[in-house]
């Protein structure tokens, strides 16, 4: 269970989350959907603790990330491809946070082995393609084993197969009775995957309803996307043919 | 898919300071670069003190100040310091360039812990290959030296204390390097500023007001008042230049510990 409560995160004058309020229950998987800039990734990051937020609270099963006991066995996150050192191998790096946090030396195989990079657990991290990156970064969130997992743009450099195997990972945890909130901006994905979904536009909820809801009177998952963040993409193109005409 | 249905039993209390270090432990010895850069250092630091302390004259007859052959041969090592010390810098800076530093904090959320977890390995390793390296070119350069020079023992007065600080030293470096990467978090301003601190400005203050302000840098210290049986009268003594030193250290972590936690990774 994830709680956040008036979280808030402005850089200078610009207001990147502003109170947000929402909660991501076990169970199920809750997708988290915005435009690009819409502030998906500051909040993920205020969850487990990378960025101070400026007001409220975001706790995890009651407790602040910070002050968790054991973090990577009460949540596991993905939130960036590349969060480890180019030089070091695979196994290295796994080994290096299941140390930190008393987590058992066998885990680290077990995980290569989940996201399929058990033949190159020994080659240095830096040669590895954004999708076996992402997978890396899949593996290091399941170390734990944790309750709690949160996954930011997973599908990016996937390719199909990668795409659907994730799919299938994130569905499966979410049955075991984890938490589990993933966020896209791919739409399609999300209404493959997600049970439940929190919208947000500008750093503000805009909705936290079930797929289902949004989806209804035949709606696809796309259009009700647009309706809500109609006014709030941060960063929108222009129509290529309707650009070349005006010149 | 089947690994993640078995949980893994938790375990009761919570990470502390031997967890953070054991992780870093396991980081700093699985780099390639950081584990060559500490043993060139070593070799080269070595052959440096050699070839210095090979190239010292005998004293003439007439000349005012007696030889200290010991200084000579640890001032070859003064330029290793900024390896140590620049690896030290990449401990820190290197894991904000590459991102590893966001999953290092899931792992290890308490920043301070962190610093201390991060000094405390790697100033460790630094203090052996510091005094491996003092204690090695000593060896080595006794050796080394011209049939004129007396050859310094161990049991000179002042030599064992010059030795043991001099590998501390180096160690201290290394820990201001830490810092330094903490506070900055960008290699080439931490190393810009660490080459800066211990040769540049110090080499331009004691040009202009010669040991008035420069004795106070760690390189002036490390080369006049701890490399050395008997300091001159302008200069710290050994034991009061140690004390600076490792008030520099404490304050260049503390600074980097509250730096680290007061800002987002």
């Amino acid at each position: 269970m994830i709680e956040v409560r008036g979280l808030t995160k402005r850089y200078g004058s610009t207001v990147a989350v502003g109170g947000l309020d929402f909660d991501v229950r076990p169970g199920v998987v809750t997708g988290f959907l915005g435009p690009n800039g819409s502030g998906k990734s500051t909040t993920m990051r205020m969850i487990i603790g990378l960025d101070r937020p400026d007001a409220g609270t975001a706790h995890i099963n009651g407790t602040p990330y910070h002050r968790l006991a054991w973090p990577l066995r009460e949540v596991g996150a993905l939130l960036e491809a590349r969060t480890f050192h180019p030089g070091r191998s695979a196994e290295n790096h796994l080994a290096a946070l299941a140390a930190g946090n008393g987590i058992p030396r066998a885990r680290v195989r077990a995980v290569l082995d989940t996201v399929g990079l058990s033949d190159v657990a020994a080659r240095r991290a830096g040669g590895f393609s954004l999708g076996m990156s992402q997978r890396l970064g899949i593996a290091a969130a399941l170390l734990g084993d944790p309750p709690v997992l949160l996954f930011d743009e997973p599908v990016n450099g996937l390719d199909p197969e990668g795409v659907r195997w994730l799919r299938g990972l994130v569905t499966s945890l979410a049955a075991e009775g984890r938490t589990v909130l993933l966020s896209s901006h791919l739409i399609s994905e999300m209404a493959l995957t997600a049970d439940r979904l929190i919208v947000i536009g500008r750093g503000a909820l805009l909705a936290d309803s079930s797929v289902a809801e949004l989806t209804r009177e035949g709606r696809s998952l796309e259009e009700a996307f647009f309706e809500l963040t109609g006014d709030s993409a941060e960063y929108r193109g222009n129509d290529h043919a309707q650009h070349r005409r005006t010149r | 898919m089947t690994a993640i249905s078995h949980r893994a039993e938790l375990l009761a209390g919570r990470y502390g300071f031997r967890h953070a270090a054991r992780m870093e432990w396991i980081k700093l010895r699985s780099l390639r670069s950081s584990v060559w850069v500490l043993a060139t250092t070593a070799a080269g630091m070595i052959v440096i003190g050699i070839v210095t302390i090979a190239a010292t004259e005998a004293p003439q007859a007439a000349a005012a100040e007696p030889v200290d052959p010991l200084n000579n041969l640890l001032a070859g090592l003064i330029l290793g310091q900024l390896l140590i010390g620049g690896l030290g810098v990449l401990v820190v800076t290197g894991e904000y360039s590459s991102g590893a530093i966001r999953s290092t904090l899931a792992a290890i959320p308490n920043r301070r812990l962190l610093l201390a977890a991060k000094a405390g390995v790697f100033g460790a390793a630094a203090l052996v290959v510091g005094e491996l390296v003092t204690f090695g070119t000593f060896f080595a350069g006794r050796l080394a030296l011209t049939e004129a020079v007396a050859r310094p023992g161990l049991g000179d007065p002042g030599v064992i204390r010059a030795l043991v600080l001099f590998g501390v030293y180096l160690a201290m470096v290394g820990l201001i390097g830490i810092a330094l990467g903490a506070v900055l978090r960008h290699t080439a301003a931490a190393i810009g500023t660490l080459a800066g601190v211990l040769f540049v400005v110090p080499g331009v203050l004691a040009g202009l007001t010669g040991t008035t302000v420069a004795k106070f840098f760690p390189t002036m210290i490390a080369g006049n008042s701890l490399a050395v049986t008997e300091p001159a009268d302008d200069v710290l003594s050994p034991w009061a230049g140690f004390a600076v030193l490792c008030l520099y250290v404490s304050v260049a972590l503390a600074a980097g510990g509250w730096m680290s936690a007061r800002r987002d990774a």
